[in-house]
């Protein structure tokens, strides 16, 4: 029998133990509460604002004049076009180079190189890849235009895209990379036909990630594709695109182009949403698989 | 001691002469003189390390996957050289299979998963297909279990399917020896014994070698044995004499579970 001194020890040790573990506990979550709460009031903002302007003008007619009514049909065509765009670019490019640094590079001397480089890639702030494409694109072609919009857009998907198809084929188990070559299958059947197959979720997975980084991206577009304020789907010439219109109309002081913008911005949260919704779906199916 | 065994009209389908193998500049196997008797299962046994599946993987150059491995020596399969150069690879393995540890069902259907290997040698019809893949199912007992649900996910099928399915995809493509690495390591008792019943229903049409950790899968299964010990073959003869009558001490040793 334990002493009653050995008790209160006992329960004193106990009673402090539940004390740390409350003002560790509620710190968490005030910690959390406080990190959500931005996140929310700037959704609640989005829809509400958003909204307001939401009906069927904004697919039916292109950007007003300033102070006039209109929709944004011209510039939701024009980020689709240069977003598809940037994916079809970016997409195979990406992937292939992810598969060389998986499946041939590995711990070569030149695949560790150029994964450094890709990391650098995938953190350096898009303004400066909007300049670049400026510079190489904008400059030489004399004008905007919606190529070097789409291609300001691949180089910054191209990164992820390599980072997450390495990383999809490297939890491809190794025995079935052997299987399909003791079957005598020659290196790229095995790769295209069985580690694709095992990895295609998360491949994409990884591409629709990439599609919700690029969709709001505003600074590389104002270097390259800029603006227009027409219906156009002419690649060479300047396009109309969300991310921009909504930096321009925010800025005015119209009342009408307040609202498309929050329109705009609604609209651009609402599909990031979707395409993260979809990731999900696939990268849960990717876990089952392995 | 490397030769077969002397008994009733064996021929010999491998001859391993003076195999040496190095994992970059670790000495892995030394000097290997060993025969795989055609129509015969042959089992390697010994303790973790000894080399038993480097010398299982050297019958179908899989380690050429990984630089820094390499082998000397001759591995001669029906007269041919396999460790030479001038070897053609991919009609290697397409003589030699191989099923591995844990099941590797390719993510793709049952019906799939044998079409695989099969398309990579051969131009099929859809009839001449689906009847290969019928007949590799059957050969190895799988295809009773398997016949409504052929569009199915060969991942959704247990694990001692998914190991006959495997079994069934490397001689759907009728390779001359199958290699065994520890085939039913990963199965519960049940599914162990059916690869084991099928093993020896297969040698009557290939040529099998067999590692396994398991000295009574090795007895049960196996016409001959080669204990390997610190990568060095210590002894090899008829699996009956090696289990009541070895003749070195090691291996004695070693069957008795005095180490390993």
């Amino acid at each position: 029998m334990p002493s009653s001194t050995d008790r209160k020890a006992m329960d004193w040790r106990y009673f402090r133990r539940r004390a740390v573990n409350i003002v560790n506990l509620s710190g968490s979550v005030f910690a959390t509460l406080f990190g959500l709460i931005w996140l929310f009031w700037i959704l609640w903002t989005t829809f509400s604002a958003g909204i307001a302007a939401f009906d069927m003008s904004l697919f039916q007619q292109d950007t007003p004049a300033p102070g006039s009514e209109g929709g944004l049909a011209n510039a939701i065509i024009g980020s689709l076009i240069m977003v598809g765009l940037a994916t079809v670019i970016g997409t195979p490019i990406g992937i292939l180079a992810g598969t060389y640094l998986a499946e041939y590079g590995k711990k070569t001397r030149v695949a560790g190189f150029i994964r450094f480089i890709n990391d650098i890639l995938l953190s350096a702030p898009s303004i400066i890849i909007g300049l670049f494409v400026y510079e190489i694109v904008v400059l030489q072609v004399g004008h905007f235009s919606a190529l070097a919009g789409a291609l300001a857009l691949a180089v910054i998907m191209l990164p992820v895209i390599i980072r997450t198809t390495e990383e999809m084929l490297r939890l491809v188990p190794n025995p079935l990379r052997e299987a399909a070559l003791a079957l005598g299958a020659p290196r790229w059947k095995m790769i295209s036909l069985v580690a694709y197959r095992a990895a295609m979720s998360g491949i994409l997975t990884g591409i629709l990630l990439s599609v919700a980084r690029i969709a709001g991206e505003t600074a590389p577009l104002l270097f390259t594709a800029l603006n227009n304020q027409f219906w156009s789907t002419d690649l060479t010439q300047p396009m109309a695109n969300l991310p921009v219109v909504i930096f321009q109309f925010a800025m005015s002081p119209y009342e009408s182009w307040h609202a498309l913008a929050w329109a705009g911005s609604l609209l651009i949260t609402l599909s990031v949403l979707a395409l993260s919704i979809l990731a999900r779906v696939f990268l849960r199916k990717a876990r089952m698989e392995h | 001691m490397s030769n077969l065994p002397a008994s009733n009209n064996v021929t010999s389908k491998l001859q391993v002469r003076d195999l040496n193998f190095y994992y970059g500049k670790f000495h892995a196997l030394k000097n290997i003189q060993l025969d795989v008797a055609s129509h015969r299962v042959t089992a390697f046994i010994g303790p973790s390390g000894c080399g038993k599946s480097t010398l299982l993987r050297a019958f179908n150059r899989m380690y050429e996957l990984y630089p820094g491995q390499h082998a000397t020596g001759e591995i001669i399969l029906d007269g041919e050289n396999i460790l030479s150069p001038r070897t053609d690879l991919f009609r290697l393995r397409a003589r030699v299979g191989m099923v591995f540890q844990k099941p590797t069902p390719f993510p793709m259907s049952i019906y799939e998963n044998i079409a695989f290997g099969v398309r990579l040698y051969e131009k099929l019809g859809k009839s001449a297909m689906d009847e290969r893949v019928e007949s590799a199912l059957q050969q190895a007992a799988l295809w009773g279990e398997v016949k409504d649900k052929l569009r199915q996910s060969g991942m959704s099928l247990s694990g001692g399917q998914q190991q006959r399915l495997c079994i069934a995809r490397a001689i759907a493509v009728s390779p001359e020896v199958v290699l065994l690495d520890e085939p039913a390591s990963a199965l519960d008792p049940i599914s162990t014994l059916k690869i084991e019943e099928l093993i020896y229903e297969l040698k009557k049409n290939y040529t099998l070698v067999i590692v396994t950790h398991n000295m009574q899968q090795a007895a049960r299964v196996s016409d001959y044995t080669a204990f390997m010990y610190l990568g060095e073959l210590v002894e090899f003869g008829n699996t009956n004499q090696i289990f009541t009558n070895p003749s070195k001490k090691q291996t004695e040793d070693y069957i008795t579970g005095r180490y390993g």
